[in-house]
């Protein structure tokens, strides 16, 4: 089975944000970036469908930054990877795009991607490419079966349901975070995808279908703070159970 | 405008999201007209509901339709509208309306977003959304197009707009048979304590840092004469039984205290929680969401609180 894998090297929403001068972009500094949270997961996966059903795992990732996190995912096991240097921010028909012009001639039997991305939370890169390159595909998906050359699918719904589906191949899976353990990166693995082949592939977006006018703090209510030290703090608490009667 | 809204329902339900994006449409209609679009093998029950809210109300049945898919959903949504062009076709952000609407929006070619939690039509296509998980917001202009697609966050749009609206069969009916194929429902895993019966609930987030300190949480709580859950993360990460988790996809609780333990505050987990009766939250992070929804809270380290709050509850005890 060959598998394409997209992993995006995003911004950890844990870390600093900081909207940047222009008003209409985040700065960088404070920012930390690793592998999308949901997209470490997809990774792992398709290196444990290789693992159990043979193939070849392919990465591949957009962005001029991107390279740390496609060498991370030939750490983990992938086989090679292709970055698309270009950055087409928030705009995921660029992005879309792009990468259905950089795997036009793989052959691929199965794309695997993350849920959404931790930075802009669109969850649309990989609907849409499903969408340009015409083939079935099933989002949120918390376990995967090969069987009879196809692919059994679960999807997570809401409060705790599922839904199990089935789908031929090609066809393009979105993962939802939990669905294994990702390995960590050894360093066998490391030393081992230096001889790896990253391949650049040049490809320009078309048309913007957006533009960001502008970002800003979310307008919140704010809760009643309590501040003081530790001891101070419990012993605030422990006068609102009382108040609330709940000792 | 016509702003076409595709209703959601499951298991002989209407999702509420389905009159949420009937009051948007109807606040951005203009002189247009808000339309509703309901899909499934039966679906007169839920046309007439959305008759209330809507100028129009289209079904599409078929067979079928009982149970979604997103390839005959896009399908039968795709001969409706070389019909009837729609400005705006508004989808509810939900496992459904998020998997098949961005789909749609590539077959039409239609700028897309997805939840949004604001739309202004008043100089072009102007949408408000969160990134960050909730720890920013953007408003992004969508280049001119003539069909737009969005997908709507749920409990934003609740103020009601009645309206009564004629019911219309498309007579559409699928022209494709699809390759994926809808097998079953997956009931949850029922556990040993449900959660969403607790008067006090302990939850823990990322903050918690390790499955060795669950236990921490569990003193507390025991003390407190109540129960541990979870956000997403921790249950990613195997430190608690899924039927745990609150939010979204696991579990929505209304205890008489939710204490948040190093929970940020995802959008998906505070729709779990956010009725709760008391909400106190611990973070480190002055920023994060969590402080939007809770009625008191703490910038701090949990493992410095926490085990304050613990000795002195039992001190409390004797």
């Amino acid at each position: 089975m060959k598998i394409i894998v997209l992993a995006k090297h995003a911004a950890d929403p844990e870390s600093e944000i900081h909207v940047g001068s222009d008003g209409k972009s985040v700065d960088e500094r404070g920012l930390i970036f690793d592998i999308n949270d949901w997209d470490r997961y997809a990774i792992e996966e398709a290196i444990r469908l290789k693992e159990a059903h043979g193939g070849e795992v392919v990465v591949v990732g957009v962005g001029s930054k991107c390279e740390d996190t496609l060498r991370k995912c030939l750490a983990m096991g992938a086989d090679r990877a292709i970055k698309i240097p270009v950055d087409t921010g928030l705009d995921s028909y660029q992005t879309a795009e792009v990468v259905k012009e950089a795997i036009k001639d793989e052959n691929f039997d199965l794309i695997l991607t993350g849920l959404m991305s931790q930075d802009y939370n669109n969850a649309l890169t990989g609907i849409i490419l499903a969408g340009m390159l015409n083939i079935p595909f099933a989002t949120a998906v918390t376990e995967i079966k090969v069987e009879d050359g196809r692919i059994a699918a679960k999807r997570e719904l809401e409060g705790g349901l599922s839904e199990e589906v089935t789908l031929p191949v090609p066809c393009l899976l979105t993962i939802q975070s939990g669905i294994n353990e990702p390995r960590y990166v050894s360093i066998m693995g490391i030393k081992r995808a230096k001889t790896k082949e990253l391949r650049e592939v040049s490809v320009s977006p078309a048309t913007k279908s957006l533009e960001v006018e502008k970002m800003y703090l979310p307008p919140v209510k704010k809760a009643d703070m309590i501040t003081g030290s530790a001891d101070e703090v419990a012993e605030k608490l422990i006068e609102i159970f009382k108040e609330r009667g709940l000792l | 405008m016509r702003v076409f809204a595709v209703a959601e329902h499951r298991r002989g339900e209407l999702n509420p999201i389905s009159i949420e994006l009937l009051n948007l449409a109807n606040s951005i209609k203009g002189d247009g007209t808000s339309e509703a679009i309901v899909i499934g093998s039966d679906v007169s029950a839920y046309a007439e509901e959305l008759a209330k809210y809507a100028d129009k109300v289209w079904k599409i049945e078929d067979e079928s339709l009982a149970e979604y898919n997103p390839e005959l959903y896009v399908d039968v949504l795709m001969q409706l509208f070389s019909k009837e062009k729609p400005d705006i076709v508004l989808v509810g952000n939900t496992a459904m309306g998020s998997e098949f609407a961005p789909y749609l929006a590539s077959k039409l070619n239609a700028p897309v977003v997805t939840d949004a939690v604001g739309v202004d039509v008043s100089n072009g296509i102007k949408v408000s959304r969160y990134i960050f998980q909730g720890k920013l917001m953007v408003d992004v202009l969508l280049r001119e197009a003539d069909t737009y697609v969005i997908t709507i966050r749920q409990g934003v749009f609740k103020e009601e707009q009645e309206a009564s609206g004629g019911i219309v069969d498309a007579g559409i009916k699928p022209s494709v048979t699809p390759s994926r194929q809808f097998v079953g429902f997956v009931e949850p895993e029922v556990g040993e304590v449900d959660i969403s019966q607790a008067d006090i609930i302990v939850s823990v987030g990322r903050g918690i840092e390790d499955a060795s300190n669950i236990e921490l949480a569990e003193e507390l709580a025991s003390l407190l004469g109540g129960v541990v859950a979870g956000s997403r993360p921790v249950i990613d990460n195997g430190w608690l039984p899924k039927d745990r988790q609150v939010g979204i996809s696991g579990k929505t609780v209304k205890p008489k205290l939710y204490l948040a333990l190093g929970i940020s505050g995802a959008f998906q987990h505070i729709m779990g929680m956010k009725d709760s009766e008391l909400i106190i939250a611990v973070n480190k992070d002055p920023e994060a969401p969590i402080f939007g929804v809770a009625h008191y809270g703490v910038v701090g380290d949990i493992f410095e609180i926490v085990p304050e709050l613990v000795e002195k509850l039992r001190e409390a005890k004797g």
